[in-house]
């Protein structure tokens, strides 16, 4: 995928070929040495996202999503002589605007990071600092990269508390993040990672570890703040609800590499992969007994010991690894299956069950 | 304030718990208020004499109402009539001591300055020598910066102070001539530099034992805090690094150094007994051990008392300080 006409011809949207997207990962490898052999978290991940659009990037634990945003953020620990403990060992390319970012100094990113491009985190409230006031946090993410004083900054903080629904934000500056609730936590983590107004905004599951009833509520204000602010955002989520509700295109991720990826639209109406057939039939329905389960089956790359059409294709599962290749425009699929064989198998055998 | 009031009545049930000590093991090493008495007759007493003398002394009276006694002196001092004469001990009467013939307050107020420079210089080094090596440590895990400092710290907590202070002051002050000797202390009103000097080297010696444990203690969390979501917030905010570490990583790790350095610093000035005797300086520490040493149990009441007030004081104040640095413990 290295050549730049199949490059585009996969990762590209039609009309948007030679356009330069806002957010572009090329052949992203995120590898960890580990005493037990290289972990390689993402393998080969290629993805683009235009500015104020969302990308969702969906699959199971350890698939590598959150390594591949953090692989973006530049949060990783880089391998140093100094240290005797290995770190990640990054290749592939990721252009920010342009701005390819894993060739630049740690100190070039540090600047990117908070004011380009920003992060919402998981759990709320062990990702913001127990000791500091929820302002004190804000007005530090807004200081490091504006040069105003305190005042100004309190005053902004006060303002983006209150955009993301705080009530009474001028009191609940004051706060420490133990005296929030869950939703207001996540609010306030939003506040922060908006109040340098970054285009990029990268939100790690920034629902799941919220109540059901206010898990609505974040995804709102998300989008809500997103075409006010026009950033892209990238939705890292297992859950396929939340992708429906936020994303126009989405990356399905399995053990480090994309399985399939196309717009929403097509994700959800036409799904290409035996693995996103998984993952749709997995989402839970009360309106049916003994719906249809992923199988827990133990494993890791590659999919085919899980795969339950992997015996139609003349064992070429077990010996060659799939790439991803294009089934209508913007849809590509990495699976052996050929295109009117997987046509007839989701007609026929999954959507009606689902 | 609740606290406060605690830390009273905590104060009251020791000197109590100390007052039986000191009351109940003579006597169980088979004393009698006689033989105790025969102390402070001449040699030529006879029994008459001695059992008066007893009485006198109150040592007759049930253990309650000797305390009361001993209580009632800190407040409005007492007198010891022991037949051939009467020792006065003003207020705030902590005990007398029979032996040197001086009251134990004055003595105790005389040398706790000494103790106190001692502690407060030595804690300052070691606290800052102590969590740099140990932040130091932590971030460059694995190097040689970070085996060198854990093992020099190993040395530090195994080398007793008599040996590393008797080393040192052979070294520095007899064969460098760069320290003071031993014995030297010079008030701090009195001259400021000269006070820093005598001391320098005790501080060092005294700070070397703790900043090892300081070390290892900052290290162990700043490791555990690094790990914490809320510094890949702070990275993620694009936060220099060093401000992560300054204002996000060791608020967190200093939380147990806090704790033990409250415990530490209260035990010292109660009497750094092995330093003082060491350097020779004239403190609580080598009041105490001069107490044991002629059986002169007023002194070592004296003593225990003012130790066991400095180890609540300090324990209240790290408690206190816990609210500071820890929002969440802090009170409603």
């Amino acid at each position: 995928m290295t050549t730049p006409a199949l490059r585009d011809l996969v990762i590209r949207h039609p009309g948007q070929l030679g356009k330069q997207p806002f957010l572009e990962v090329v052949d992203l490898k995120v590898h960890f040495p580990t005493d037990d052999g290289l972990v390689k978290s993402v393998d080969g991940l290629s993805f683009a996202l235009d500015r104020g659009r969302t990308l969702g990037i969906v699959g199971e634990s350890g698939s590598g999503k959150s390594v591949t945003s953090l692989a973006v953020m530049g949060l990783h620990t880089r391998p140093s002589s100094e240290r005797t403990r290995p770190g990640a060992q990054l290749s592939g390319e990721i252009y920010l605007d342009g701005d390819e970012l894993l060739s630049k100094t740690p100190e070039y990113v540090r600047s990117l990071r908070g004011k380009r491009m920003a992060m919402i985190f998981q759990d709320p409230l062990s990702a913001m600092n127990p000791y500091h006031t929820v302002g004190q946090q804000i007005i530090e993410a807004y200081r490091i990269h504006n040069p105003v004083n305190k005042k100004v900054a309190r005053k902004h903080a006060i303002d983006m508390l209150g955009r993301v629904g705080i009530p009474e934000p001028s009191r609940r500056i004051e706060s420490y993040p133990h005296q929030f609730s869950g939703g207001m936590r996540q609010r306030a983590m939003i506040a922060m990672s908006l109040s340098c107004d970054p285009d990029l905004l990268i939100a790690d599951e920034p629902t799941t570890a919220l109540d059901v009833t206010v898990q609505a509520q974040i995804l709102d204000l998300i989008r809500d703040l997103q075409s006010e602010f026009n950033s892209s955002v990238v939705l890292i989520t297992h859950d396929l609800g939340v992708v429906a509700e936020l994303a126009d295109d989405v990356l399905v991720m399995y053990a480090g590499r994309a399985m399939e990826y196309g717009s929403a639209e097509q994700l959800f109406n036409r799904p290409a992969h035996p693995y996103t057939w998984g993952l749709l039939g997995s989402i839970p329905r009360f309106d049916r007994v003994g719906a249809e389960r992923l199988l827990a089956i133990k494993g890791t790359p590659p999919f085919h010991p899980r795969c339950g059409y992997a015996a139609r294709n003349g064992g070429l599962s077990e010996d060659v690894r799939p790439e991803l290749a294009p089934v209508e425009p913007g849809h590509t699929v990495a699976c052996h299956l050929s295109p009117t064989e997987r046509e007839q198998i989701w007609e026929h055998e999954i959507a009606p069950k689902l | 304030m609740r606290r406060l009031l605690w830390a009273v009545v905590l104060l009251i049930v020791l000197s109590m718990v100390t007052f039986s000590i000191f009351y109940l093991v003579p006597r169980l090493g088979g004393a009698t208020p006689e033989t105790l008495a025969a102390r402070y007759v001449g040699r030529a007493a006879t029994a008459e004499t001695v059992h008066l003398t007893a009485e006198k002394l109150g040592l007759l009276d049930p253990v309650i109402v000797q305390y009361w006694h001993w209580l009632k002196g800190i407040f409005v001092g007492a007198s010891y009539d022991y037949g051939s004469g009467v020792e006065h001990c003003p207020a705030p009467c902590l005990g007398y001591s029979f032996i040197t013939k001086q009251p134990v307050w004055p003595e105790l107020l005389d040398r706790a300055p000494v103790t106190i420079s001692l502690v407060v210089g030595a804690s300052i080094i070691w606290l800052i020598a102590g969590v740099s090596i140990g932040v130091i440590s932590a971030l460059r895990r694995g190097t040689v910066f970070d085996r060198g400092a854990m093992g020099v710290a190993l040395a530090g907590v195994s080398l007793p102070i008599f040996f590393t202070g008797l080393v040192s002051l052979a070294f520095f002050s007899y064969r460098l001539g760069i320290t003071a000797p031993g014995g030297t202390f010079v008030p701090f009103s009195q001259n400021p530099a000269l006070w820093a000097y005598s001391l320098l080297l005790p501080w060092i010696t005294l700070a070397f034992l703790f900043s090892a444990q300081y070390a290892r203690l900052t290290r162990a969390g700043m490791l555990e805090t690094m790990s914490e979501d809320y510094i890949r917030t702070a990275r993620a905010k694009g936060l220099p690094e060093r401000m992560v570490i300054l204002k996000h990583a060791l608020r967190g790790a200093l939380t147990p150094v806090l704790t033990i350095f409250g415990l530490d610093v209260g035990l010292l000035l109660g009497g750094a007994i092995l330093t003082e005797k060491t350097f020779s300086l004239n403190g609580l520490g080598k009041y105490a051990y001069d107490g044991i040493v002629s059986g002169d149990l007023p002194k070592i009441l004296g003593v225990t008392l003012v130790a066991g007030f400095f180890v609540i004081m300090a324990n209240l104040i790290v408690d206190l300080l816990y609210g500071v640095i820890d929002p969440r413990v802090r009170l409603e």
